[in-house]
């Protein structure tokens, strides 16, 4: 580390020798996650087309898997992530005024809610496997009398629907356990005190993180629990 | 590598080489010149083992019979060879090594935007590289490097789940690359080096940057479905079930057409680097090079299922796609006409990287010409499958990605190694390189033209001759590789040593000594010149100017 | 720091209107709409993500422009992977699927 002498005016602890300044740093990083997040928005993106085709093709079948999903369970989740997306918000603002102890509060607040949707997740998920509604050997589907008489349902294609819900929810899930993982280490080094009104970086990203976690699933919600409710 | 730079009294000077010493302060550095020579090593390794492959096709395909391998290994070597060289040599290859050394250097920054993340970068590839390589030496992989469902995920008995898993772990780390250069392009350039000023080869970069941040992931998503079927055995692309497998080649494509501009477009960069350098000339019309760059990134998403006209897709929508397809033909052309416009009345000097560049500039025409047949869906019915295929994508890949490769080492590795190569011996290599790879590939056009399917392991006799050509200039080819690694590991000890500018290029790398401080500069550059200046450079050594 | 603060209201009020939104397309879910039933949802799920995106993630106050320029491109690209696929499902004949 042999920083040239001009830029030892004022030097932020965290700030690191390749950067001119907090505020070139900060820009950076906040750049660097944003463009991730595009990079997520393609990688959910595949999936999605896989689900807009499939749902073109096979609408009755999905129709019908959809209606075995718990609207409840699946309703009480969104509510419990927007919550979570709350605490978020607020942890940052709290980064940003350097309050401590009401920023570990708020990131335990999430974590907590991040477990509690996982749990319901699991609740969910564990139900499918009892009613054999998971792809495979075993998958067995006894369809309801459908709505229309003449729609014909291939309890075979349903397994696509399945498929998605697993792959989709699934991926989800597993970006839930990373920003549960990612907060479990903020509020450690929250609690040390690193984060204050010079340098939050790292809250807000995980943040921005999360919040990205929270609006696939609210584009799941309605995509997989919502498809034909109606009576 | 460090220690072939240990004592010598000219190199007392401090450089990233000799700051450190040690396998520690290799391992562990965030110095983006140190990465992108870890890089160099990794790569030069998948290199050699898909190039080992390629000669064992070649051999097998030396005679008319099934004679030197089986048919199931003939079926694991071309796979292993198309998934080590796309996924582990060319995609890395420029933008891992050279990106990663010139980047900072060009816009005059200290270090990429995040060190670590760069560092991580690398050793993703590396737990990549070792899950492939287990592949590899467990029995392999055989559902050609495109892992076409149902085979992939319901028939084939080999080790797809691990070199899938491989293949998304290295696109993990391409995507950190991609990151990083948009990030450190828009962030950390120095002052006065506007984004008119930026070198050619930094808008190539960012081209390809972008198709890594949004082309790479869809390859993600896809290969974890298909990991998914096979482990879990969802249904998503599964015909028993109403699944398609042309989904599986839709999300494919979609990645990995656009991944034919990640290997060709930093190609291009380091073209528009080295002919106005040995051209002594500013380039031909810089703002439209730049624009065509950026102009192949987004029109390269625009054609993917041009990869499968014959496979079932509605011919409507193949129109559209073969129309398309033509379009980024435009972009390239418009390159290719400002380069020879740059040498057009050039003083040009015949070194190594101008070989290499012109050997690009043929290579790549003939293939993006032929790459048009292939557009034509009429054409492309009747060769799809088949030889001039095979031709056809070596001809960009390997004689338009790997020139260029080959050129860039040379024209940048005195400033990485602080040392000369042999001028004559490079030159001479430049030479093996484009007769070996005519007299591979040519042939091959004309075979496939012939109705020569690919991926078999034995053909007709009629077939021999061509084959046998394509055989001899493998192994010429192969010389030519291995040359340049020869003298490019001897100068390292013995070459003469690099003066900051050897060839009196233009540009913030080469106004830094070579082999350059640990951060780049001394003191961050003041931009108050465009980019190729060459008028300039070369106005004081000629003192009467007459127009 | 350049970065705006939003006030703890804001967020509170954009909080019960996503809550308020999440009931809304779950009841409405239940009433024939026909094929508006489809569009309804995905309205309503579109209108929660913009709320989420402007004002939890800052987009609405950040004086970065290259971050929305990154949204766009990112939905731009999302774009293109949808609608050229589905201009080869949309068009191929019946029977092959």
């Amino acid at each position: 580390m042999s920083d040239s002498p001009a830029i030892v005016e004022s030097h932020n602890p965290e700030q690191q020798h390749h950067f001119a300044d907090m505020e070139q740093q900060r820009q950076a990083s906040s750049l660097g996650m944003w463009l991730f997040l595009a990079t997520e928005v393609m990688f959910f993106g595949g999936m999605f087309c896989a689900y807009l085709i499939y749902r073109y093709w096979y609408y009755p079948e999905f129709a019908a898997g959809s209606k075995t999903l718990d609207i409840r369970l699946g309703a009480i989740n969104t509510a419990v992530l927007i919550c979570s997306s709350l605490t978020v918000a607020l942890s940052v603002r709290a980064a940003q005024f350097g309050k401590r102890k009401l920023l570990v509060t708020l990131l335990v607040a999430t974590i907590l809610l991040g477990l509690v949707f996982l749990g319901i997740k699991g609740v969910e998920w564990a139900s499918k496997f009892e009613e054999h509604h998971v792809p495979g050997y075993s998958f067995h589907f006894e369809p309801q009398a459908p709505s229309h008489p003449n729609t014909k349902i291939d309890p075979q294609r349903i397994q696509i629907f399945f498929s998605l819900y697993f792959a989709m929810t699934g991926i989800h899930a597993l970006h839930m356990v990373i920003g549960v993982g990612l907060f479990a280490v903020l509020t450690f080094y929250a609690w040390k005190g690193r984060y204050n009104s010079a340098y939050y970086t790292p809250i807000e990203n995980a943040g921005l993180y999360w919040h990205f976690v929270d609006i696939i699933w609210i584009y799941l919600f309605p995509l997989l629990y919502l498809i034909d409710r109606k009576k | 590598m460090n220690m072939a730079t240990v004592v010598n009294p000219v190199t007392e000077r401090e450089n990233y080489l000799n700051q450190e010493y040690g396998v520690r302060s290799w391992l562990l550095t965030t110095d983006h010149k140190r990465i992108a020579l870890l890089y160099l090593a990794s790569i030069t390794f998948f290199f050699f083992v898909g190039g080992l492959f390629a000669l064992l096709i070649r051999l097998e395909l030396l005679t008319p019979a099934g004679d030197l391998v089986q048919a199931d290994t003939y079926n694991k070597l071309f796979t292993m060879h198309g998934q080590i060289m796309v996924f582990f040599f060319l995609v890395p290859s420029i933008p891992a090594v050279l990106g990663n050394f010139l980047v900072p250097l060009m816009i005059g920054a200290r270090d990429l935007a995040f060190p670590r993340i760069n560092l991580l970068s690398w050793y993703l590839y590396i737990i990549a590289g070792i899950l492939m390589m287990h592949a590899v030496l467990t029995g392999g992989v055989d559902t050609g490097w495109t892992f076409y469902t149902p085979f992939s995920t319901a028939f084939s008995n080999t080790k797809v789940i691990e070199a899938g898993l491989a293949i998304f772990v290295v696109g993990f780390s391409s995507i950190l690359t991609g990151l990083n250069f948009v990030v450190t392009i828009h962030r950390m350039r120095a002052p006065g080096m506007t984004w008119w000023r930026l070198p050619l080869f930094i808008w190539s970069m960012y081209a390809t940057s972008i198709i890594f941040l949004l082309g790479t992931p869809v390859l993600a998503i896809t290969l974890t479905l298909v990991i998914f079927e096979r482990a879990f055995h969802l249904g998503i692309f599964d015909p028993t079930r109403g699944g398609d497998p042309l989904l599986f080649q839709h999300l494919f494509w979609f990645y990995s057409h656009p991944a034919v501009y990640i290997m060709i477009l930093p190609s291009m960069g380091i073209i528009s680097e080295i002919v106005p350098c040995f051209s002594r000339k500013r380039i031909f019309g810089y703002s439209f090079v730049a624009m065509a760059s950026i102009g192949i990134a987004v029109l390269g998403f625009l054609v993917w299922a041009h990869h499968m006209f014959v496979a079932g897709m509605s011919i409507y929508a193949a129109l559209i796609f073969s129309f398309l397809s033509y379009l980024v033909a435009v972009p390239s052309a418009i390159k290719v006409f400002n380069w020879t416009a740059t040498l057009y009345k050039g003083s040009i000097t015949f070194s190594t990287p101008l070989l290499y560049a012109f050997g690009f500039i043929g290579l790549f025409t003939m293939g993006g010409l032929t790459g048009l047949f292939l557009a034509a869906l009429g054409v492309d019915v009747h060769v799809t499958d088949t030889y001039f295929v095979i031709a056809h994508f070596h001809y960009i890949m390997v004689g338009g990605a790997v020139m260029g490769y080959l050129g860039g080492m040379h024209f940048w590795w005195p400033k990485i190694s602080g040392r000369m190569y042999p001028e004559s011996l490079g030159r001479l290599a430049a030479l093996i390189v484009f007769i070996g790879f005519n007299l591979t590939f040519f042939p091959q056009f004309i075979l496939g033209y012939l109705g020569m399917p690919r991926r078999y392991w034995q053909y007709p006799p009629e077939f021999q001759v061509l084959n046998v050509l394509s055989t001899a200039g493998s192994t010429i080819l192969a010389v030519g590789y291995l040359l340049p690694m020869a003298y490019f590991l001897w100068s390292m000890r013995y070459g003469k040593h690099a003066e900051p500018n050897p060839w009196g290029a233009a540009g913030l790398e080469w106004m830094t000594p070579s082999p350059p401080p640990t951060f780049n500069f001394e003191e961050t550059p003041l931009v108050t010149w465009e980019a190729y200046d060459y008028g300039n450079i070369d106005l004081p050594k000629e003192v009467p100017v007459e127009r | 720091m350049s970065e705006h603060v939003v006030s703890t209201k804001l967020y509170y009020a954009i909080w019960i209107a996503l809550l308020v939104l999440t009931g809304v397309t779950a009841g409405v879910a239940f009433i024939d709409l026909g094929p508006f039933n489809t569009i309804v949802a995905l309205t309503i799920a579109t209108l929660k993500a913009v709320l989420v995106l402007l004002f939890f993630m800052h987009l609405k106050y950040t004086s970065e422009k290259m971050t929305s320029v990154v949204v766009i491109s990112a939905l731009f690209w999302l774009l293109i992977l949808l609608a050229l696929s589905l201009a080869d499902y949309t068009t191929r004949p019946l029977g092959v699927n």
